[in-house]
């Protein structure tokens, strides 16, 4: 450990020690988010898989390839990884990135903390997939984890249960970190309010996890005092209630949610004005929308509890709070479009992918309205209409614009350009697909078809095909992806420093690719 | 808050060029992590592994403390990274208060809406059928009357016992460390080690006043972690209370070792002050315990 003497030579130009080394001790917030990225694209090619699966069993009614508790083990882990180490990855990924880049700080705040969010992350992961090779396979009651039938899981019970705490650990530390870095670090002149907004976005997404994520690992805990240690948390016989474990979970899930959405709104905010060649419409606006995006999201989570039984009152209540979140949302909405209005816009694959999230991430705002109503509620409940809901926002919604972003700084990262016309292919080839394997499945919602379920009644047949169709046609594509990220990592033509036509915000002053130290000095702003 | 003066500040912003620790860190975690699993799933290696990942945790907190505490004494830090740290620890401290949020939480609930349910209050006209004749009241062990004794019989412990001595204990010790600081801002070293050396030992009493409560409450009321729903909310949430104190204890003793060896100076004690508030914290859960878990 002779950090001291390291450190006193340390002069600023020592580049990254070579292989895996590298990778295990860097505390450079550009190779962090690149792990972050990596290690996100991973999980989702996996979590795609365990996808993939489920969409060939229910591509026929009757069991073909998997029997139930298995099936039930897919859905369970499928959520888990796409929802904890696919999307909050990447959005981390890119926020280790970009806001050093963005506010003008030489790196994160706290390196050393920001490398061991990341590697907690990656052992959580091997935990939680190491269940599906222990007796009784992964965790099955679904990712919302309900007692009692999640008291029921066998060996992996545990397993879940501490990889969760790992994996909170790791959030609540990468939170810090972002916090402390858009608080501590931003070069002189750069105030609040001339903050790029992709960094706005996370700032908020941060505090949203560092308010929820202890609540869910006390909750988790509960799970296993109870299974274990005989308390009667979610036992009525003892006093306790499993309705309680709901409350708490949802008090983090509906934030949760939004700590998946609000980095994808900073995101589309940065790309729809470079490609409309004109600044955000409504500034500040924005930054207010994703402060009261964020207040409110603590107070609707019984939209997902109408069905367990709730006084008037609180159906009224979480129904009206529920519905309130469209204001600020449409407030996004419409100055995303306005920003477009007489811009002179340009259709370059981030811009793609951004207008596809403008559109179908509102088709998503508006079943969660239909949902929203407790009395509607009471027939899409627990109905592939939620599965096609939350689909829309977190697919078309939350995962494009990750895509959006890294189509949009992919150049800014590896000093190359991609091939534009592959990528217009995965886009168009992802856009309709997922518009066929998602959209089906409001109907089948609305005619009664249940979720988690590996077989069904054979009138949803028709629709259920179609959805897998779009299921492989959807995951195929992503291939795609992969192959033009590659390819832009070993070469490509040499990519600006601005990279796009309407270049704005600091991150496109420094060359392409980003050198591995920048904003050492910190830059002038005026 | 605090504008960014990365520029005009004396020294350049300390970012440590790669570090093992966290790697290190991280799978101490997992062995850890994956060793209680063995144990609770029953495997006989399970004890083992855990202890292993106890003993690369507890080398993981002495190296990595110990890296920062002398980049610290060679003079690397200068004020910005010093309000890193400040933001971090008091965002932390914030988390911890959400963790313990969930256990009131908890709480709450079984007080003012299942165990009432359960009694047959609202609508909820079942449980009545359930569990005819179960009268809610707090404290309760549940219409199953669960509990070690055979009657289901258990009795709690009265606020203005041995409770009372703790909540003496730890807000003395919030005034001693108080003292300390002071102490430490004025420069007068001396009464700053004692001071400091109370608090800590407070806070030791504290944990064997408690060992001691939870020993009778074991063997003689018949209170434990089964003793329904009562049983829980006090043993998680007084556990994870003591578990803290425990922690800010080990800390304070930590700070007070670097105090005999003459770190620190009056106007940059960072490491004191975070633990301090995170001792303040500690003492304000308390009060939130003694009030709702003994006292009303
Ligand atoms: C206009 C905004 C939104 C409204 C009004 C809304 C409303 C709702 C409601 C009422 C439900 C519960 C449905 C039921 O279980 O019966 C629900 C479920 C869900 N929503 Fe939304 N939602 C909105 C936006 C979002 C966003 C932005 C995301 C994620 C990015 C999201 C993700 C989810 C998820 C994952 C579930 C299902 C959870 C589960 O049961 O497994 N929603 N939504
Ligand atoms: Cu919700």
């Amino acid at each position: 450990m002779a950090h001291g003497n390291e450190a006193a030579g340390h002069g600023n130009h020592d580049g990254p020690p070579k292989g895996l080394v590298r990778w295990l001790t860097t505390t450079n917030h550009k190779d962090i988010g690149t792990m972050y990225l990596v290690f996100s694209l991973a999980m989702f090619l996996i979590g795609g898989l365990m996808a993939l699966a489920i969409r060939a069993e229910l591509f026929q009614p009757g069991l073909q390839f998997v029997n139930p508790s298995f099936f039930n083990q897919l859905t369970t882990v499928h959520a888990l990884v796409m929802v904890f180490g696919a999307v909050m990855p990447a959005t981390v990924g890119l926020a280790n990135w970009m806001i050093p880049l963005q506010i003008g700080a030489a790196d994160m705040a706290l390196p050393r903390m920001n490398l061991f969010s990341f590697w907690l992350l990656f052992f959580a992961f091997m935990l939680l997939i190491s269940t599906f090779f222990v007796p009784g396979g992964a965790p099955a009651a679904g990712w919302t984890l309900y007692p009692p039938l999640v008291l029921q899981t066998g060996t992996a019970f545990p397993m879940a249960i501490f990889a969760i705490h790992m994996m909170g650990a790791s959030s609540i530390m990468g939170a810090i970190n972002v916090i402390v870095t858009i608080v501590n670090m931003r070069a002189p002149g750069m105030t609040l309010l001339k903050m790029p907004l992709f960094s706005w976005s996370w700032l908020i997404t941060a505090y949203l996890l560092i308010a929820v994520m202890p609540v869910f690992a006390g909750g988790v805990t509960m799970l296993l005092t109870d299974y274990y240690f005989q308390t009667s948390f979610f036992n009525a016989a003892g006093g306790g209630d499993p309705v309680l474990f709901q409350h708490v979970f949802w008090f983090f899930g509906h934030p949760e949610v939004y700590i998946m959405i609000l980095p994808a709104f900073g995101i589309i905010s940065e790309i729809i004005p470079t490609f409309s060649r004109k600044p955000i419409f409504g500034y500040e606006a924005m930054v207010y929308a994703i402060a009261s995006i964020a207040f409110l999201s603590f107070i609707v989570w019984a939209h997902h509890m109408f069905t367990v039984g709730m006084p008037l009152a609180g159906q009224l209540f979480f129904t009206l709070s529920t519905m309130l979140i469209a204001v600020p949302t449409g407030v996004k909405v419409f100055n995303w479009t306005t920003t477009m209005w007489r811009g002179s816009l340009s259709f370059e694959p981030p811009m793609l992918f951004a207008l596809a999230f403008l559109f179908l991430f509102t088709i998503g705002g508006f079943s969660g309205l239909m949902l929203a109503i407790a009395p509607a509620d009471f027939q899409y409940h627990d109905t592939y209409f939620v599965v096609a809901h939350f689909h829309y926002v977190l697919v078309p919604g939350a995962v494009f614009g990750i895509m959006a972003a890294v189509y949009y700084w992919l150049p800014k990262w590896t000093g190359h350009m991609y091939d534009m016309t592959l990528a217009k292919w995965h886009f168009w080839l992802t856009a309709i697909f997922v518009n066929v394997l998602f959209f089906p499945q409001h109907f089948l919602g609305l005619a009664g078809m249940q979720r988690r379920i590996p077989d069904y009644p054979t009138q949803f047949t028709d629709w259920n095909m179609v959805s897998s169709i779009g299921g492989f046609g959807f995951g195929l594509s992503q291939l795609l992806f992969v192959w033009v990220i590659i390819r832009c990592v070993k070469g490509g033509q040499r990519a600006t420093a601005g990279v796009w036509d309407w270049p704005h915000g600091l991150e496109w002053t420094v060359p392409s690719p980003a050198p591995y130290h920048t904003f050492e000095k910190a830059p002038e702003l005026h | 808050m605090a504008q960014a003066k990365n520029a005009g500040e004396a020294g350049q912003y300390y970012f440590p060029h790669g570090s093992r620790l966290p790697f290190f860190g991280s799978m101490s975690l997992f062995v850890l992590m994956a060793g209680a699993a063995a144990t609770l799933n029953g495997a006989s290696i399970g004890a083992w592994v855990l202890g292993a990942g106890a003993l690369l945790l507890c080398a993981l907190f002495f190296f990595w403390f110990g890296e920062v505490i002398r980049e610290n004494q060679a003079g690397m830090y200068n004020e910005q990274v010093g309000r890193s740290f400040r933001m971090g620890m008091m965002w932390f401290i914030f988390s911890e208060v959400m963790f313990f949020a969930a256990f009131f939480g908890a709480l709450f609930y079984a007080r003012q809406l299942s165990v009432p349910w359960l009694g047959g209050e609202g609508e909820k006209a079942v449980t009545s059928l359930l569990w005819p004749g179960f009268e809610a009241a707090w404290p309760s062990n549940g219409p199953g009357a669960l509990s070690p004794r055979e009657d289901g019989s258990y009795e709690t412990i009265p606020a203005f016992g041995l409770p009372a001595v703790n909540t003496a204990l730890l807000l003395t010790s919030g005034l001693t460390i108080t003292i300390a600081h002071h102490a430490m801002k004025m420069g007068n070293r001396g009464v700053l080690k004692i001071f400091l050396a109370l608090t800590f030992l407070l806070g030791f009493t504290f944990l064997g006043v408690q060992a001691h409560e939870y020993g009778e409450a074991y063997r003689e009321h018949g209170l434990q972690l089964g003793t329904g729903i009562y049983g829980s909310t006090f043993f998680m949430l007084t556990g994870f209370h003591g578990l803290h104190v425990t922690v800010g204890a080990i800390m304070l003793v930590v700070i007070w070792l670097r105090c005999m060896k003459g770190h620190f100076t009056p106007r940059q004690h960072f490491a004191f002050e975070a633990v301090a508030w995170y001792w303040h914290f500690v003492d304000v859960v308390w009060l939130g315990l003694f009030i709702f878990v003994y006292w009303l």
